[in-house]
């Protein structure tokens, strides 16, 4: 059936910011659909608060909004573009509920607009729990029992009723949000009260516990002349109770007959029929008794997933890209297959492999976190691998997660504490499953404490049987079948080292000696039955190899791995446009990654895929077989600059900054004596192995002092020292973990300069030329990670000389550095000196955020230069600013601002430091740096109050400057309330002010008052230890009950700017397109 | 996963063989009752592993089926190439014949529940905030719906008997589940069988099955449907298709590497739906040869748009080329059993 004729332009709304449930997938998604769209000659509006997606790109839709993700900017943007349409099923949860706040508030009826893809009566029924329980049961499907509560008294007695455990899931939220398990009443108690407040609509379900059974997910699609495809079955190895997110999965499912897998396949066609989902696709998740085979429907998504961006990895069909498509009125059977060009997409993927997919955790991120894992989601990414059989894809999943510390077992391992292990699930089960089977615990015993299928557990007992027969054995002894049995079951040189306590250098000689080296295999959809036009490849020990590699000039770009706090969406999407700019040159790219969230992990981003693990061993196999003109390592975060030096070495080509200077960069000795040559001032700093040592440093340069690890990601375990015990602590628990003991690699002490400006520098450079792409002015005072800052471009309080000073380091940076490319450099501003803090010769997070606010893609411009082109004949828009080369600004503020995922963690505080724990990012965008200051606030989930009451506590040292802010506040007609120190300082300098009692002064408290919504911001700066007590709580009840929180004077500043810029202002909204051919001004 | 005995298609495994990339020797399954090993080993079917099956594939895509032999022994390639060289082609053999069962019998076996029905406590249906509904917990297994539809009796009497005579070319017993699901009383009879033997037992429809190789060969069966056509209601499946095919005049081919696997796209030409079938031969009518005044091509495969199906446009025969009863494979084409049952409702007014 040919598209829909009466619909012209379509818009599509993202996912906003990178959140624990929700990270690149929708970028991907929505990219696909995007371009989908377009290609069938509609045009497309976008709506994303998050620059560092690709979908936000000005060339992916025709018209783009980079605005907060809130009912009235969709309406302001409606207004003006008029769309006949909007498909909400490809920017997730949040897509999907924007959505239907729109079509409930009467907006999308008021301006015309259709809804596509699902209707909002499908939407309801799958996303209701109630009413999709009904549903499957109205077609004789069974679903847990349950029943949906709102208030806690009645939970309980249903809960009682129903017997422990009680599985709670509030309704609509985000990966489980709220969700719990309860074994006993008490814990009942506290998780319903938990699970109620998270949910927007103040109810939740109670379920029978299906903990421990089997749990399948169908990925389906659906075109509205009602034909059915299932594209992807996927079986979590990990039993019901943990979340899906969370679990390792496999696809496909291993462990069904073919008559259980039909009956789940018939149930979801009959479910998507009577949900109502007329196009698109669906995930549906079931649960099957292992005892009895009784299946139940756990819930269905209505829209493209995480897990339907893993199928489409998994199987090389494209879902969103498809869905799109549909929604328009076309039919599966008329849009052909993309890989074997002359089939079409009405079909079901057949494997001949099998994909394995492993959560990526980072709880150390979070001390204090509970690390069990249950229905909430905690993992913060993921990894997929392939291999031809289930054990060869675990293995290279597990090296996919490239922990930065390999896992060991601590000293002593009693029976109880294994069995604890196996029990309880925590995100390193794996390995206590690994670690038991060593030990000889029984499968029986194994699959009664974990509830995993017999099968796996098998799997994994062969593997271990199999290292010993290898461990039996030497590098020397060793026969070729053996180690090819070894690595065909997916050992890798490094394990095999292990083994046999040699390097992984030896066994890879030894590999190639015996000729054991990999071949790789096409990704397809149909299990090689046509052929195959899209080189997506994996590795594999078999004998015939189809890469069909081709002499042409071509470049390898390293991927990032998996998204974790730090390393996230920035830099895969500098990954991608590096594949783009050179394939525009006429290259060849190979892109190598294992994030199947990622935009790079789309078949159609580069010329060839390899979905692969990032280690040296995985990485240097792809070279081998491509010999590539050159290869990118500095876009793709720490992971491929961990790998630099080693592939250097292997006589890899790499491209741009030497490796050699980026590891200069990173050497304290050496980069001090560099900043002293050029005599550009850094902090004071030294090193130190042993406690003793770190304090002698430490009263050396004087407190405070910023005390970390070297080579850092995303600034792990740092922290600010203002007395010298903490900083023995730090070094002494630092070298429990391993950390600091390395001579080459150990704890970096460096002076803390208080109440100083930091600011965050990129710039490109070809090895002779320079040019600034943007100087941002963070927020938050220095000592906040740059990750967790806010920041603005172009800077708003700056003096002239400052920036002059600043233009005139980085350019004589990246000359001493010799970098060709990308350059981030760090500065703290003190008293108008200008210190350097750190200087990455590489992709900085902050890439795409420069690149959405000039309107001049960076990364592209970076990877041109890096294959030898000059930035003078790149035609760059600079503006010639004290001497130096800089992208020239627009007239308006661009601000970025963190996200962070406290509501997944409970318990853990909330207070902003040196270890950086935000999970993404948003920008607003504004005529008024206060206005994109509010915007970006917002975008970023905090909704800055223009009335109500702003509760304020600050320290000593802030109360001097906090009296204007709180007039600023009053001036728009807010309420102030403080605790009694901050309420008689404020009193003294003649602001109204209502005191109220702290939490342990007497009742109602601050935290009352926030818990029944009596106050609308907090701005609370910490006090220090004494009353951390104090503070947490106030700041934990904030984030619970989703009040704003702001911790540090800066950003309270800029808040008081933005709440009386918005006071009175309508919602301001521009594509930037528009933006970004307005007129450019010089920086001031 | 092992193996059950309710999961079994025909009384014992036909293959001669089994090539696979990865055995698996732990049978975990709440309805496994042997191990795939153990049940191989009974019928004597060998099996070799860590085979770089997927070069196998493109071998064949390339070059189309072959002939092949398997041997765990050290005679030389060359001997076994030859061996396997002089082996007999698919071509122009008839298979039917020698699989067929030697006499007729009953079937009476349904559909099976995956699931026993478990008595639940039912939990909320006094709470207040739950609607009617939550808590109550229905045990049927949907996939057997229909079959336990007719078990209670919900279609009435005169509807539930229909007398089928099954011609068995090497029948899929799932096919002769599903025709008891949908209320037939099955009559089972071997290849040979004589249409006026079939008349005689009065049947309602007669059904024609699936079966190996080339229909060529198969003289008797197309003379046999030849006398039957217009005198009682036929449905033909796969190897029966082909056979009716050639029955109306039609020819057949053989497909370079045929088509195998239970995810092959079917358009149904009437309806303009598609539905994902199994599929497993090596032969194919030619719909050019049909006659169009008397022959309808109703369905057509969108991989490589050879023919599915087609109905007589004035008498009670339709067929088609993959396999609606599945098993292993989706259920989507199951309304061919509807269908079949119509045909015989209409026939019998």
């Amino acid at each position: 059936m040919p598209k829909r004729t009466d619909i012209k332009k379509i818009l599509i709304i993202g996912s906003g910011p990178i959140v624990i449930g929700q990270a690149c997938e929708f970028d991907y998604s929505g990219t696909q659909a995007c371009k989908a769209l377009r290609s069938e000659g509609y045009e497309v509006i976008l709506v994303n608060s998050n620059p560092a997606t690709i979908m936000t790109d000005p060339e992916i839709a025709d018209r783009t909004y980079i605005e907060p993700l809130a009912k009235e900017y969709l309406e302001a943007i409606i207004a003006a573009e008029r769309p006949d349409a909007l498909l909400p099923t490809v920017g997730g949860q949040t897509g999907l509920n924007l959505a239907v706040e729109l079509a409930e508030a009467g907006i999308l009826e008021k301006y015309g607009v259709k809804l596509i893809g699902a209707s909002l009566r499908a939407i309801k029924i799958a996303e209701d729990r109630l009413l999709f329980k009904d549903a499957c049961r109205r077609i004789g499907l069974e679903v847990p029992a349950s029943a949906v509560v709102n208030e806690i008294p009645e939970a309980i007695k249903l809960a009682d009723e129903l017997g422990y455990p009680v599985v709670i899931r509030p309704s609509f939220t985000l990966g489980g949000t709220g969700g719990s398990i309860a074994y006993n009443r008490e814990e009942f108690a506290d998780s319903i009260a938990r699970a109620l407040d998270a949910s927007p609509v103040r109810q939740a379900l109670i379920e029978e516990s299906v903990i421990g059974w089997k749990e399948f997910e169908l990925e389906v699609m659906r075109d509205h002349r009602d034909n059915f495809v299932v594209i992807c079955s996927i079986e979590n190895v990990d039993p019901m109770g943990i979340h899906t997110g969370d679990s390792i999965t496999v696809a496909p499912a291993q462990t069904l007959t073919d008559k259980e897998y039909q009956r789940m396949r018939d149930a979801a066609a009959a479910i998507i029929r009577e949900v109502g989902v007329e196009t698109g696709g669906s995930n549906i998740q079931f649960g099957i008794d292992p005892e009895t085979g009784r299946m139940v429907v756990i819930e269905m998504n209505p829209r493209v997933s995480r897990s339907s961006a893993l199928a489409s990895k998994a199987t090389g069909f494209p879902i969103a890209k498809i869905a799109a498509k549909l929604a328009v009125g076309m039919t599966l059977d008329e849009i052909p297959n993309d890989i074997t060009r002359k089939t079409p997409s009405c079909f079901e993927p057949s494997i001949d492999y099998v994909v394995a997919k492993i959560p990526k955790f980072q709880f150390e991120k979070f001390p204090g976190s509970e690390t069990t894992l249950t229905t909430q989601m905690k993992s913060v990414g993921e990894v997929m691998a392939i291999g031809r059989t289930f054990q060869e894809s675990l293995c290279k999943a597990i090296r996919s997660l490239e922990p930065s510390t390999a896992w060991r077992a601590p000293a002593e391992v009693t029976t109880a504490l294994l069995r604890e292990k196996l029990h309880v699930p925590g995100p390193d089960r794996i390995h206590w499953l690994f670690e038991a089977l060593e030990r000889g615990m029984s499968r029986d015993e194994v699959c009664s404490l974990t509830k995993i299928d017999p099968w796996f557990i098998r799997q994994m007992e062969d593997m271990v049987a199999l290292d010993r027969r290898v461990a039996a054995s030497s590098l020397r002894g060793i026969s070729r079948e053996l180690l090819l049995e070894s690595k065909r079951s997916g050992a890798s040189d490094e394990e095999l080292a292990k083994l046999w306590n040699v390097k992984s250098a030896s066994v890879r000689a030894r590999r190639h000696e015996l000729g054991v080296i990999p071949v790789f295999k096409r990704v397809d959809t149909c299990a090689a039955e046509f052929e195959s036009f899209t080189p997506y490849l994996y590795s594999t020990y078999e004998e015939e190899d189809e890469s069909g590699a081709m002499d042409r000039p071509k470049v390898v770009i390293l991927g990032s791995g998996p998204s974790r706090i730090g390393q996230g969406i920035e830099f895969d999407y500098c990954c991608c446009h590096a594949a783009l700019a050179l394939k525009e040159d006429g290259y060849e790219t190979v892109m190598i990654n294992c994030n199947p969230e990622t935009v790079s992990t789309d078949y159609d981003t580069s010329d060839r895929l390899y979905f692969e693990p990032l280690t040296l061993e995985d990485v240097l196999a792809v070279l081998e077989r491509e010999k590539p003109q050159g290869v990118i390592v500095q876009f793709g975060g720490q992971t491929p600059l961990n790998l630099a030096l080693e592939l250097k070495r292997n006589h890899a080509k790499i491209i741009g900054t030497d490796p050699e200077s980026i590891d200069l960069a990173e050497d304290r000795r050496r980069f001090g004596a560099l900043l002293a040559e050029l005599n550009i001032p850094q902090p004071r700093g030294g090193t130190a192995l042993a406690p003793q040592e770190a304090v002698a440093t430490a009263a050396e340069i004087g407190l405070p002092v910023l005390v970390r690890p070297s080579y850092v990601l995303g600034g792990r375990a740092m922290v600010i020292a203002y007395d010298l015990k903490t900083v023995e602590e730090y070094v002494a628990q630092a070298a429990q973990i391993g950390s600091g003991t390395d001579p080459k690699r150990p704890i970096l002490i460096d002076q803390f300069l208080e109440d100083a400006t930091e600011v965050d520098v990129d710039a490109l450079a070809d090895g002779e030329d320079v040019v600034i792409g943007g100087i941002m002015e963070h927020i938050e005072e220095a000592g906040i990670h740059s990750g967790d800052s806010s920041c603005v471009l172009p800077s708003v309080s700056l003096k002239p000389e400052v920036l002059a000073r600043i233009r005139d380091y980085t350019v004589r940076l990246a000359r001493a550095l010799h970098v060709v490319g990308l350059m981030n450099v760090q500065y703290a501003i003190q008293h108008d000196t200008v210190y350097v803090l750190e200087v990455n010769p590489r992709a900085s997070r902050t890439i795409p955020y420069v690149s959405k606010a000039t309107g001049v893609p960076l990364a592209k411009v970076a990877a041109r230069l890096m294959t030898g082109r000059k930035l003078k004949d790149l035609h760059l828009p600079v503006v010639d600013m004290n001497g130096v080369k800089e992208l020239a600004v627009h007239d308006f503020y661009a601000v970025k601002s963190p996200v962070f995922p406290f509501n997944k963690f409970r318990g853990v505080d909330t207070i902003l430091g040196p270890e950086m724990r935000s999970t993404g990012e948003v920008m607003g965008i504004s005529s008024t740096f206060g206005l994109a200051f509010a915007k970006a606030q917002l975008a970023a989930g905090q909704r800055l109050p223009l009335s109500g009451v702003v509760f304020i506590s600050v320290n000593d040292h802030d109360k001097r400057h906090v009296a204007a802010i709180a007039k600023d506040l009053a001036a728009v007609g807010l309420k102030i309330t403080a605790t009694r120190g901050t309420a008689a300082a404020l009193t003294r300098a003649g602001v109204e002010i209502e005191a109220v009692y702290k939490v342990n002064e007497g009742r109602p408290n601050i935290v009352d008052l926030i818990k029944t919504g009596k106050v609308n911001l907090v701005i609370n700066t910490p006090l220090g230890r004494e009353s951390f007590y104090d503070e947490k709580s106030i700041r934990r009840a904030a984030v619970r009950y989703n009040v704003p929180c702001i911790t540090t004077l800066s950003a309270a500043s800029a808040a008081a700017r933005g709440i009386r810029a918005m006071a009175g202002h309508a919602p301001d909204v521009a594509a930037l397109q528009d933006l970004h051919r307005r007129k450019s001004t010089a920086a001031t | 996963m092992g193996t059950n005995l309710d999961d079994e298609e025909s009384g014992k495994p036909y293959i001669e063989g089994l090539i696979v990339r990865e055995f698996s020797a732990l049978a975990s399954n709440w309805r496994s009752s042997e191990t795939a090993q153990a049940y191989l080993e009974r019928h004597g079917v060998p099996v070799i592993g860590d085979i770089d099956t997927r070069a196998l594939v493109r071998h064949l895509r390339e070059v189309g089926a072959l002939r092949g032999i398997l041997s765990t022994d050290d005679t030389p390639a060359d001997q076994l190439i030859a061996e396997a060289r002089a082996l007999p082609t698919m071509a122009g053999l008839e298979l039917a014949g020698r699989v067929t069962t030697a006499k007729k019998y009953e079937w009476t076996k349904g559909s099976i529940e995956l699931t026993a029905p478990i008595a639940h406590a039912a939990v909320a249906s006094k709470g207040n905030g739950v609607p009617a509904g939550a808590g109550s917990l229905g045990t049927r297994s949907f996939a057997s719906e229909r079959s336990a539809q007719v078990k209670k009796g919900a279609l009435a009497p005169e509807e539930r008997r229909h007398r089928v005579v099954a011609y068995d070319f090497g029948i899929k017993q799932n096919i002769l589940r599903l025709l008891v699901d949908y209320g037939c009383d099955v009559t089972v009879v071997p290849a040979r069988t004589s249409a006026e033997d079939i008349l005689a037992h009065k049947p309602n429809g007669v059904f024609l099955s699936n079966g190996p190789g080339d229909p060529e060969p198969v003289t008797y069966a197309v003379a046999n449907i030849k006398k039957l056509l217009g005198r009682v209601p036929i449905f033909g499946i796969c190897l029966g298709h082909q056979l009716c095919g050639l029955a109306l005049g039609g020819k057949t081919f053989k497909l370079k590497f045929g088509h195998h696997g239970s995810n092959h796209p079917v358009k149904n030409l009437r309806t303009q739906k598609v539905e994902i079938t199994a599929q497993n031969h090596g032969f194919c009518v030619d719909p050019e040869s049909l006659p169009s005044s008397d022959v309808e091509v109703t369905h057509v495969n969108l991989n490589d748009h050879t023919n599915e199906g087609m109905r007589h446009r004035s008498l009670p025969l339709f067929s088609v080329q993959y396999h609606p009863e599945a098993s292993p494979g989706p259920h989507d084409a199951r309304y061919l059993f509807d269908d079949f049952i119509a045909m015989m409702k209409d026939a019998a007014r």
